[in-house]
């Protein structure tokens, strides 16, 4: 979300930010649910959306950053918060300790294409402005694909890896746009493959995106989503 | 009107370096051919008799072998002939089966006349259309004296189909036609004004289109070629001076090109040279179209509207303002506009919060804006801001590779790109190989072994950071490095996604190998 918008979001009672972005739950709405777009998943695995879209993610609370500039994010997203921060698969309701400040990773579906993040801090009650969202997914194949992207979107800046390896990152204050970062090409491997974020959120508005394309530039929809199952 | 001096045979084959980045080698030519390909070379046939080879159609020398002599031949390919035709006493046909002089297949044959002259036409300058609807070959023929006329042909021989048939008048007051086809249009190329008077040649190719082959072809005006018309196809411009006698080089995937002699180009001693440039398509009109000329540009994703980058931070062009302070914070809500934000955040115009007071003028002596009511925020900086330094903000880039991205134009350092001609590597019809770095630097954008893009620190000249610049029919253009390290494809710089650019097969029907290279 740009900044002037932001501003003039963010001088604006929660009201109006209620009805500017169709929130639905008020703070301390139940856990089942998030706003209008997010749940708590239901099913062990939940397959792509129609267009490849990954709607199923696992993700922590936000954490205070500053800077939204390309460096200012990769020194963020550099940054140690909590032990196994690139490695965890963590389930939901567990919890980290960043700094002297406790949070929770919250597994949620979407019903739509993004991810919206913020319904789910103003659920939650949590601060949007100039934070860093952590978020994972597992993404099982049932062969080896090679040669696919990660395509990406995100309000503001993020930064994502596959399996580790740091493949995609977008800067700058900036809205969602699908497929706005495309990573060179990769392979997923046959069964799991541990897809991992960090958002960096301005002000006003977050949310992201992401999906895999194949050689031809069509999405990759044979895949299924799972959260927390593997490597605990 | 007549040109005496059409019928001077232009015999001296010129050897001429090139100054610019018009064609290389032996181009000296007059009155030439459409350029043909012949495996895998590039012929093209003159006035006089004999012709010029090229491997790549950039640099060419002679060694095309035309029997017969005379002025003003052409060209074409139909099956396993090339058939060629001249004149001399009136309208020639022969065939070939190839046009290498090396093959056992090589030699004319059927040397027949097809068309004479008579009080009405000057039988000269032959030009040739393979209907792509019907399959039906036409000649089109004649000069300043009467008409310019169309006769059918057998594709097989290059006879008459009715020797004693009437041909078609189809247009009047000009010379060295051509014809083609387009989206369901017969267009006629006929060149207008006088030729062979060097730099006082006004030589010009104009073009009128019509529904039917035999015409009536029509300019923009609509006004009939054989009364005279002809909307503007190529004029003089710059250096080069009385461009004629059009040919079609149709390379496929939407890349036009047209061959034509300037009758002289200033820069190689006003000599008659041969040239190849693009043929655009504007409102169902052809024009034509720029061969790439070195600078500085922005080079824009049509596909995007964003543009090619070097992955790395920005520095607003004018350096980052002070902001006032207030606001911000961990979760902190802000006031709304006039509170201002926290120190070096930007706003959502794209600058910066300025300090100083509203309602004030600049101080700094330069082009600055007086504030109006707004003021404040966006009432600049005053003065002119200089374009950015790219030695002291490339200070802060990776000495290595970088990547490569695409982002909103913002004037940076990081965005604009040298477009420079390389010498003896090689080209492609029209041009040579170019170069492609960051303004000011010798960062090079280059093909990496996975065959994605990466910009290097410096340029070393090999083919993976040669790339060839061709203008599309819709005036944007394409890029596409000399080779892909460990691939045989032929790969264009294409968009992926809004902000990243890669590698991609090019396909005509799609924005995403389509750029604009644009002044910054």
């Amino acid at each position: 979300m740009n900044t002037l918008r932001a501003i003039l979001l963010q001088a604006s009672s929660v009201l109006a930010a209620t009805v500017l972005f169709g929130i639905a739950a008020p703070p301390g709405a139940s856990a089942q649910s998030y706003g209008s777009t997010l749940t708590q998943p239901a099913s062990p695995t939940k397959a792509p959306g129609p267009d490849g879209f990954l709607q199923r993610w696992i993700i922590l609370d936000p954490i205070h950053v500053n800077g939204v500039t390309q460096n200012a994010v990769q020194a963020a997203v550099k940054t140690n918060y909590f032990p196994g921060q690139f490695t965890v698969i963590p389930r939901d309701g567990d919890k980290v300790t960043v700094g002297d400040v406790e949070l929770i990773w919250h597994a949620v579906d979407t019903k739509n294409y993004n991810v919206n993040l913020y319904h789910l801090v103003h659920a939650l009650n949590k601060p949007f402005t100039n934070v860093l969202f952590w978020a994972v997914t597992i993404v099982n194949c049932p062969e080896e694909m090679r040669d696919v992207r990660l395509a990406i979107g995100s309000n503001d800046a993020s930064v994502w890896w596959v399996n580790g390896q740091e493949v995609i990152g977008i800067y700058g204050d900036r809205q969602t746009v699908i497929d706005d970062g495309v990573s060179k090409k990769l392979t997923l491997n046959k069964g799991p493959n541990v897809i991992r974020c960090a958002v960096h959120n301005q002000g006003g508005a977050t949310d992201f995106c992401a999906r895999f394309l194949d050689a031809q530039n069509k999405p990759v929809k044979n895949l299924s989503l799972s959260l927390g199952d593997i490597g605990k | 009107m007549i040109n005496p001096m059409k019928f001077v045979l232009l015999t001296a084959i010129l050897t001429l370096a090139s100054s610019a980045y018009a064609l290389d080698g032996q181009i000296g030519i007059h009155d030439p051919s459409t350029v043909i390909q012949c495996d895998g070379k590039f012929y093209v046939f003159g006035t006089g008799g004999g012709g010029l080879i090229s491997d790549d159609g950039w640099t060419w020398r002679g060694g095309a072998v035309r029997p017969g002599g005379g002025v003003a031949p052409d060209v074409i390919h139909i099956g396993d002939r090339y058939i060629v035709a001249y004149a001399g006493t009136g309208v020639h046909t022969m065939w070939t089966k190839t046009l290498d002089t090396n093959s056992p297949d090589f030699g004319f044959k059927d040397d027949t006349v097809v068309a004479t002259s008579d009080l009405d036409c000057n039988a000269i300058d032959p030009a040739f259309l393979l209907d792509p609807g019907d399959g039906k070959l036409w000649m089109s023929y004649g000069s300043y004296i009467g008409f310019i006329r169309l006769v059918q042909l057998d594709p097989k021989t290059g006879k008459r189909v009715d020797p004693n048939g009437t041909p078609y008048n189809i247009a009047v007051n000009c010379e060295a036609s051509a014809m083609m086809f387009h989206d369901g249009w017969y267009y006629l190329l006929a060149t207008h004004g006088s030729c062979c008077r060097g730099s006082d040649s006004g030589y010009n190719i104009r073009v009128g289109r019509a529904t039917a082959v035999t015409g009536p072809f029509l300019d923009n005006m609509g006004v009939d070629m054989i009364e005279g018309g002809g909307k503007l196809f190529v004029g003089s411009n710059g250096r080069d001076i009385g461009p004629g006698h059009f040919g079609l080089l149709d390379l496929g995937d939407g890349v036009q090109k047209f061959s034509c002699h300037y009758e002289a180009d200033l820069d190689r001693g006003g000599a008659s040279v041969l040239d190849l440039r693009p043929v655009l398509w504007k409102d169902g009109w052809p024009e034509a179209g720029e061969n790439m000329k070195g600078g500085t540009y922005e080079i824009q994703s049509v596909r995007t509207g964003t543009s090619l980058e070097l992955a790395v931070e920005g520095v607003p062009v004018g350096g980052r303002r002070p902001l006032r302070g207030g606001g911000g914070g961990f979760g902190g809500r802000r006031g709304g506009p006039g509170a201002g934000v926290a120190a070096g955040e930007t706003n959502a115009a794209g600058g910066q919060i300025a300090v100083g007071e509203p309602g004030g003028t600049n101080a700094a002596g330069g082009r600055g804006v007086r504030r109006g009511g707004g003021g404040g925020m966006f009432a600049g900086q005053g003065g002119v801001i200089p374009p950015q330094d790219v030695a002291q903000v490339s200070t802060n880039w990776p000495a290595g590779n970088v990547d490569l991205r695409l982002a909103n134009y913002l004037c940076q350092a990081q965005q604009k790109w040298a477009i420079t001609a390389v010498t003896n590597s090689g080209g492609y019809p029209g041009s040579p190989y170019f170069k492609i770095t960051i303004a000011g630097t010798d960062r090079a954008l280059a093909v990496s072994e996975d065959a994605e893009l990466v910009a290097l620190p410096a340029f070393s000249g090999g083919p993976e950071q040669l790339w060839r610049i061709e203008q599309l029919t819709d005036g944007t253009w394409r890029i596409m490095p000399k080779s892909v390290p460990n691939s045989k494809d032929a790969l264009a710089l294409s968009a992926i996604g809004s902000s990243f650019a890669t590698l991609g097969k090019f396909d005509p029907t799609s924005d995403m190998q389509r750029w604009l290279i644009r002044a910054p």
